[in-house]
């Protein structure tokens, strides 16, 4: 095979040096094709893709020279150029410490350019993968032919049709080492076929690869005359890319808004299904109001029609209200609008999920704030099997209901990728933590037109005179919370405000009666409290709530469920010695006996608020000069005239 | 009818939807302009990511004083045809002690003026975010670098905080203090770099194109005498050789190659059919052996 390459090439080197700028106009119009590969390291992963790099000539003279010497020090094919340590470099990642994930490796031949996932290492394989595999247009799956299909081939495959990847070529890898027997590999193949069959996988390249020798990569080999498919190079160049999602109705989620000066209004986006034209219609959601497209604005002029991949701005004929997160859609085939779905969810975090606990979900250009419930259940990556759950550890996947706090425009992943994936985000550590992929809305936002409720939130507040506001008690049992809150109330209940006081105690004989006190069931308290409080201040009313509510996160989700200005944590802040002397409930005591558990403070734990908008150390204060302070913040906040 | 997107109007689209994202999800953004085709690159995707607007975010030059006469030439001239706020920040720490590449070696010069220049010059704007014009295919360890990459308060990169990234979602969340690094060149390769400042005609320093220029030889590397503080050995005298640069830094630092590409399409040329890869010109890449992912850790870009 060598002396044939060696030709190949030579025949484009002297392209280059006689002709460079025909050889530069051919390569500006190359496309480009991302793919990931997966196998381990045994199965000759790192060989292929150096083999991959070193014969498209991405590989310089001292970068060879280099390789020459690693070869020798610590190659494992006898002093031969080893190509895996093209890749490899693990040993000196692993001697920083530093993780070891996804890398990208690029190589480009006349027709194409190439962007390789490579995601070594087999403990976070799921998560690696998953990522890797989020862009990648096409999956190659390694198989040792000596040892065929084995439990990792089912994993991958898995991945690979989880994450939408409908292009498989299965690389029978090794066919050196078993005589490049036609049985061997046709009996793979098949064995293969069936079990991707399960996974709706379909598109299916079998191709006998020796990475090692070189065999069916570049040139056909003479070593597998029985084989008249395609080389895996020639494969991965004529392949057909061009997605499924441009014959996909038109898509494009508004990443900015620009507005360089009052004549110019423009909405940019890079397109994310079908193409669009000037005088085409569109739709936008949420919000659900119609428009014409009026130009196509680019840097370079403007277009006569932009495709999905592009990044453009457009302008409308109409002056609609469009900001960032929205999404332009096809006018008469646009995207449901839902709060409440059903996702194939993998974990990616150490720290495992908290169902029923906020976090934040980028969908496309907009980010709201999600809730996960309990899992249905998670999937086995190796058997496929369903299992039980109550969460998701690192690495797992599982079925979830997703709840947001608004209602966003998706399709379903399997549609279009960029319109119904998403990431979760710890609100407190700001990692991703998670990957998403939307199947079924499982409540629809019916009603989008919110605006068509007449008689809003100002009309019944205009009604009482007054603003609405919610006072949110937090603290630790038997701080004070209650009587403070009672004072308040009196004394505006005296000066005729309508009001309403929710008590973390009293709402556990109703409305949350079938709530106990594990972490899960204390999010879901506080939500529905949070959500009772929300309702209420549409209605106009002055809402006190005294709740322990020891989690930051979850009075944060109740606070983002409000207005600005309209939500006052006020802190009720007695130290812990206080209130276990205090102890009207007799919980503490309880506690200390061994009877009570998850008691706030004892051994469950409080997050004090950072930046609360009043803070009563009722050590020190009086109930009524507590109070009183309370009423002086709503003066200066202007809910009560001065 | 399927459209065909070729390969640099993928990596375009991408690019721009990047740089638009980060901008949106960031309180106060720069671009660091180091003047390099990359950043030339980079910068002139930012004029398409945001047309018909300006630029929302300034450019930032972290000056060692020792850069390339021409390169201030071309910085000054881009800021002024763009009428782009161009912040150029010089370590007074640096200018006190005349840290200078002769005297304190590269390993020194580039610690203190650009890696603590950097950080007083990223605190000293609060930027929360940045914009970087590295590429993946630069060296073995840029691999794995992710587009969006946050910094500690210190500017440190953490391993451990490097977050997953799908699909076309980027995180750009920070805590107050932290920093994100956004390197929207992450899938472009050199060769893509070239053919995208053919194709779009794109201003870059004349120092990559080949010129008789005077040079010396320092242990087989070619650097070119840019000014009178350039200490020449006793009877030295520059040769003048007709060299270009694949890479531009400080100049006592580059390494000029003999060349006769004057062209970009003679550069591209040259470079396809060269044995060497890009970074073999740049010497702070080989001083101690300090690899990238060490300097990354401490804070270099």
């Amino acid at each position: 095979m060598a002396s044939d390459v060696k030709t190949d090439f030579a025949v484009q080197q002297d392209r280059i040096a006689n002709d460079i700028e025909a050889y530069l106009h051919e390569h500006e119009h190359k496309s480009l094709l991302r793919f990931i590969t997966c196998g381990s390291v045994d199965d000759g992963k790192s060989t292929l893709i150096g083999r991959l790099l070193y014969e498209s000539q991405m590989v310089f003279e001292d970068q060879l020279t280099a390789l020459t010497h690693d070869s020798k020090t610590m190659g494992t094919q006898g002093g031969e150029l080893d190509l895996a340590l093209l890749v490899d470099g693990l040993a000196a990642e692993r001697e920083q410490g530093i993780t070891i994930d996804v890398a990208y490796r690029f190589f480009s031949t006349e027709k194409r350019k190439f962007i390789v996932a490579d995601t070594p290492g087999h403990e976070q394989y799921t998560r690696n993968m998953v990522t890797g595999a989020s862009t990648a247009d096409l999956a190659i799956i390694l198989i040792d032919a000596r040892k065929g299909v084995l439990t990792q081939t089912r994993r991958h495959s898995y991945l690979v049709s989880l994450l939408g990847i409908t292009k498989v070529v299965l690389a029978v890898n090794k066919v050196d080492a078993v005589g490049y027997s036609q049985d061997v590999v046709e009996a793979i193949d098949k064995d293969y076929r069936a079990f991707a069959a399960e996974l709706g996988l379909t598109d299916i390249t079998t191709i006998p690869t020796s990475a090692l020798k070189g065999d069916n990569i570049l040139v056909p080999s003479a070593n597998t005359p029985w084989y008249d498919g395609p080389t895996l190079l020639g494969h991965l160049e004529s392949v057909e890319v061009e997605d499924q999602v441009q014959h996909q109705p038109f898509r494009m989620p508004v990443q900015w808004v620009s507005r360089p000066d009052l004549d110019f209004r423009g909405f940019a986006g890079q397109i994310a299904g079908g193409s669009i034209r000037p005088g085409d219609q569109v739709r936008v959601l949420p919000s659900s109001r119609v428009s014409t497209v009026d130009r196509i604005v680019t840097f370079d002029g403007d277009l006569p029609q932009a495709v999905a991949g592009q990044s453009i701005t457009l302008t409308l004929t109409d002056e609609v209200d469009v900001s960032r997160g929205d999404v332009l859609a096809a006018a008469d085939d646009s995207p449901e609008v839902a709060d409440q779905f059903e996702a194939t969810l993998v974990w990616m975090a150490e720290e495992p999920l908290q169902p029923g606990r906020p976090y934040l979900l980028k969908i496309g250009a907009r980010t709201v704030s999600a809730t996960v419930g309990t899992p249905d259940h998670k999937v086995d990556v190796n058997t496929l099997e369903h299992l039980p759950a109550d969460t998701l550890a690192l690495n797992e996947i599982g079925v979830v209901q997703v709840s947001l706090d608004r209602a966003v425009p998706f399709d379903p992943y399997a549609l279009n990728r960029d319109m119904g994936g998403f990431v979760l985000v710890d609100r407190l550590t700001n990692g991703t933590v998670g990957a998403g992929m939307l199947r079924t809305a499982t409540r629809r936002a019916d009603n989008v037109h919110w605006q068509a409720i007449d008689v809003d939130k100002s009309a019944h507040a205009a009604l009482k005179g007054q603003k609405p506001c919610v006072l949110w008690f937090t603290g630790l049992p038997s701080a004070g919370k209650s009587t403070v809150a009672n004072l308040v109330e009196r004394a505006l209940f005296a000066q005729g405000r309508h009001t309403y006081l929710l008590d973390g105690d009293n709402v556990r004989h109703g409305l949350n009666a079938d709530l106990g006190f594990t972490a899960e069931d204390r999010v879901e308290n506080i939500r529905r409290v949070g959500e009772v409080a929300r309702l209420m201040v549409d209605a106009g009313l002055i809402v006190l709530v005294t709740l322990v509510s020891p989690y930051r996160a979850d009075r944060d989700l109740v606070r983002s469920r409000l207005d600005e200005g309209e939500f006052f944590e006020v802190f009720v802040d007695a130290p812990l010695a206080v209130v276990q002397e205090r102890d009207p409930k007799g919980l503490y005591r309880k506690a200390a006996a061994g009877e009570a558990k998850n008691v706030t403070g004892v051994d469950a734990p409080y997050e004090a608020p950072e930046s609360p908008e009043l803070r009563l150390p009722t050590a020190e204060l009086s109930a009524d000069d507590a109070a009183r302070k309370v009423l002086a913040m709503l003066t200066d906040a202007g809910i009560l005239a001065p | 009818m399927t459209t065909t997107l070729t390969h640099l109007q993928r990596l375009e689209a991408e690019s721009i939807s990047i740089m638009r994202d980060a901008v949106s999800e960031s309180e106060r953004p720069v671009m660091l302009y180091s003047i390099g085709k990359d950043s030339a690159v980079m910068l002139h995707l930012a004029r398409k990511a945001f047309f018909p607007g300006k630029l929302p975010f300034p450019l930032l030059h972290v000056d060692t004083t020792w850069k390339f006469q021409d390169m201030y030439r071309l910085r000054d001239k881009t800021a002024a045809e763009l009428g782009a706020d161009l912040i150029v920040h010089k370590n007074p720490r640096a200018v006190e002690l005349g840290i200078n590449p002769f005297d304190h070696g590269s390993g020194m010069h580039t610690d203190i003026w650009k890696t603590e220049g950097l950080k007083q010059a990223l605190e000293a704007g609060s930027f929360d975010l940045a914009f970087g014009g590295a590429r993946r295919d630069e060296e073995k360890s840029r691999a794995k670098e992710r587009i969006f990459s946050v910094r500690t308060k210190d500017h440190r990169w953490d391993p451990k905080m490097q977050r997953p990234e799908l699909w076309r979602l980027y995180n750009a969340r920070v805590h107050p203090g932290e920093s994100v690094r956004v390197f929207p060149l992450s899938n472009w390769t050199e060769l893509d770099v070239w053919q995208y400042i053919a194709m779009q005609d794109i201003e870059i320093v004349p120092l990559y194109f080949a010129a008789e220029r005077p040079v010396v030889d320092r242990d087989g590397t070619l650097i070119m005498v840019d000014d009178d503080r350039f200490r020449l050995h006793e009877g030295e005298v520059p040769m003048r050789k007709k060299v270009r640069f694949r890479t531009l830094g400080c100049y006592p630092l580059s390494g000029a190659i003999e060349s006769e590409a004057d062209t970009l399409s003679a550069i591209i040329q040259e470079m396809l059919l060269a044995r060497t890869s890009e970074r073999q010109g740049r010497l702070i890449d080989h001083d101690a052996k300090a690899s990238m992912e060490k300097k990354k850790q401490e804070g270099y870009f």
